[in-house]
């Protein structure tokens, strides 16, 4: 008992120095002042805490749980199509499919956003094709825009959903759905009652990885959102790195890590069924 | 009058042909095995019949219908599978009502066929556990309670008791059996364990390389083989060859005799000897022949038989049976 106590203190180690100590300078932090030049000052304030709660915060905050939220959704409408389709391939076609969604990985995570902004703005590929065959007169307003974040979001997202839920699909005992099918069930009643119910946890992963990702997310809204869309986390960046109020941006961290904890707790209630946290009990 | 008919019928996977052409009559009512080693068809025939697989050549009536194109949700009968395959994330009592809630049946009737169910394969304490809390005999009965709550015309059932250990399987066996008596409906049973099929059986068919060897009951199959395979798959026999025959003596037809009495049809030498209670087995090598032959005694049996004594192997005309050339 004593011996395998010990095997595990690298790990205990490893999180402690590099998640727990972070996470623990970070909530200090947020409790300390700071003087005009952006030292900060040892003392106890909740002033950072208080100015969350100005008209502009609430409401970039708002709009970051809206967006992450949405990017999330959309997401999952479009990954579980996909992952089910390359699911249900032959196993070349498999392989093929699920390449071509690792591939940007491979790629510059900037380059493949700039790349987006090429398409996108005024004089922009797609302008210009939609220009060319006569569909507009005057090239659309795309880039900058909301709908330009949540697109990139989505775009740069969409592997944190289709691979979870691919996996789930793959682990799933396919004579489930014979049984189904034996019991009286049309394939669609089958995917409904069987199929869906039985990758939920695939669903719940790739969720909880868009969510929070989208919701940390800064350098997309940075590059195809322009001045007007700003999230939380552009302005936790701009406060640790432009305006150096290392305090504040720190309190606007907790808050925000808060908020993704108690959101992920829910969505994970909602989904659970009584199977699962009857298994958990077990356990 | 016949419930399952397959009439000449044929299944190739890819180029390959699992199920020779070959025609079938199930009655109504009976409980029918179809008998045979791993790879011999006999799930590729169970799954025909369920709608899983369709046939290559040939049709397959259902209580007088052509269901040869019916998909499986819509034909009169149901499967208890191998592996169960229950729905993990529903209880005992979803799992037996699924069947109901996709054939639209009204609340009330649904309630009184899951009861109903789940008296008969007495998993009452159980109704709201979830499979993954259950033993693999427990699963089993579920798996056939979610089966016969649909009152199905035919229950198909593949290796239904393979996955467990021999005491329970026996247990099964006999509860399955007194089952299907009270159900009266028609049971269609994969096995490739002989005795299970030996002690469950009105009809057995036995198959080997996607051919029927022989259809009949256990003790036709037993007393009169038709085919080698039919002759050494059921119960232990001794294979003799003649020159223009071959023919079958179980262990208990052959009589060993004492070598001074000439008048034995084979002689042989005794390599070994087998104590199995009730009975003691000699294992006796021919003289003339390249093969070894087991010889049952009873227990009144006195001699005192020894391991290199010469013997005689004798037997009655009227209990070889021919199995061809």
């Amino acid at each position: 008992m004593k011996k395998t106590k010990w095997l595990i203190s690298p790990v205990v180690l490893w999180l402690s120095l590099f998640l727990i100590l972070p996470m623990a300078i970070v909530v200090v932090i947020s409790f300390l002042g700071r003087d005009e030049f952006g030292n900060l000052v040892i003392q106890f304030s909740l002033d950072n805490y208080a100015r969350f709660f100005d008209s502009l915060y609430l409401g970039i905050y708002w709009d970051t749980i809206a967006l992450s939220v949405l990017t999330t959704l959309i997401c999952v409408l479009i990954s579980y199509p996909l992952a089910y389709y390359i699911a249900n391939a032959g196993p070349t076609r498999q392989k093929i499919w699920l390449l071509f969604i690792t591939v940007p990985f491979w790629i510059n995570f900037l380059i493949r956003t700039y790349a987006w902004v090429l398409l996108l703005r005024s004089q922009g590929v797609v302008n210009s094709f939609l220009m060319d065959i006569g569909i507009i007169d005057e090239p659309l307003k795309m880039l900058y825009t909301k709908g330009a974040v949540l697109l990139g979001m989505v775009y740069t997202f969409i592997p944190y959903m289709v691979l979870p839920i691919y996996v789930s699909l793959e682990q799933m005992d396919r004579k489930l759905l014979e049984a189904a099918s034996d019991l009286g069930a049309s394939r669609w009643r089958a995917f409904w009652h069987i199929t869906l119910p039985q990758t939920k946890s695939g669903m719940m992963t790739g969720s909880v990885l868009v969510f929070v990702s989208t919701a940390g997310m800064y350098v997309v809204t940075d590059i195809l959102g322009g001045s007007k869309s700003t999230m939380l986390s552009n302005i936790i960046q701009t406060q640790f790195l432009g305006a150096r109020d290392w305090p504040f941006g720190a309190a606007l961290s907790v808050i925000f890590a808060i908020t993704s904890l108690v959101l992920i707790y829910l969505f994970n209630m909602a989904l659970r069924s009584r199977h699962e946290r009857s298994k958990e009990g077990r356990a | 009058m016949p419930m399952i008919q397959l009439m000449n019928i044929e299944k190739h996977f890819a180029g390959q042909t699992v199920v020779h052409p070959l025609s079938l009559t199930i009655r109504e009512g009976e409980f029918l095995t179809l008998l045979g080693p791993s790879g011999c068809g006999k799930t590729t025939i169970l799954r025909m019949i369920a709608g899983f697989e369709q046939p290559t050549v040939g049709e397959i009536f259902l209580d007088g219908k052509d269901v040869t194109e019916l998909p499986a949700n819509k034909r009169d009968l149901n499967l208890v599978f191998q592996h169960y395959a229950l729905f993990p994330h529903m209880t005992v009592e979803q799992n037996i009502q699924f069947g109901l809630k996709m054939k639209k049946i009204d609340a009330a009737e649904q309630k009184e066929r899951i009861g109903e169910a789940i008296r008969l394969t007495q998993l009452t304490p159980l109704a709201k556990r979830y499979p993954h809390q259950l033993s693999g005999g427990q699963q089993q009965r579920v798996a056939i309670a979610r089966a016969i709550a649909n009152k199905p015309r035919v229950l198909l059932l593949d290796e239904p008791l393979g996955a467990l250990d021999l005491q329970l399987r026996k247990n099964l066996q006999a509860e399955l059996k007194q089952l299907q008596r009270s159900l009266g409906i028609t049971f269609v049973y994969v096995t490739h364990d002989q005795e299970e099929a030996m002690m469950m059986s009105d009809r057995i068919v036995i198959m080997n390389n996607g051919k029927i060897e022989q259809i009949g009951t256990p003790k036709e199959i037993y007393n009169r083989p038709q085919t080698l395979f039919a002759a050494t798959f059921i119960g232990e026999n001794n294979v003799f060859h003649e020159a223009e025959r071959m023919f079958a003596i179980r262990p208990e037809k052959l009589k060993a005799v004492r070598d001074r009495e000439q008048k034995a049809k084979r002689k042989g030498i005794i390599q070994d000897i087998v104590y199995l209670g009730n009975v003691h087995k000699l294992m006796v090598h021919l003289n003339d022949e390249q093969t070894t032959v087991s010889i049952c005694l009873d227990f009144t049996d006195e001699d005192e038989w020894q391991i290199g004594q010469h013997i005689g192997v004798d037997w009655f005309d009227a209990d070889e049976v021919n199995i061809g050339l």
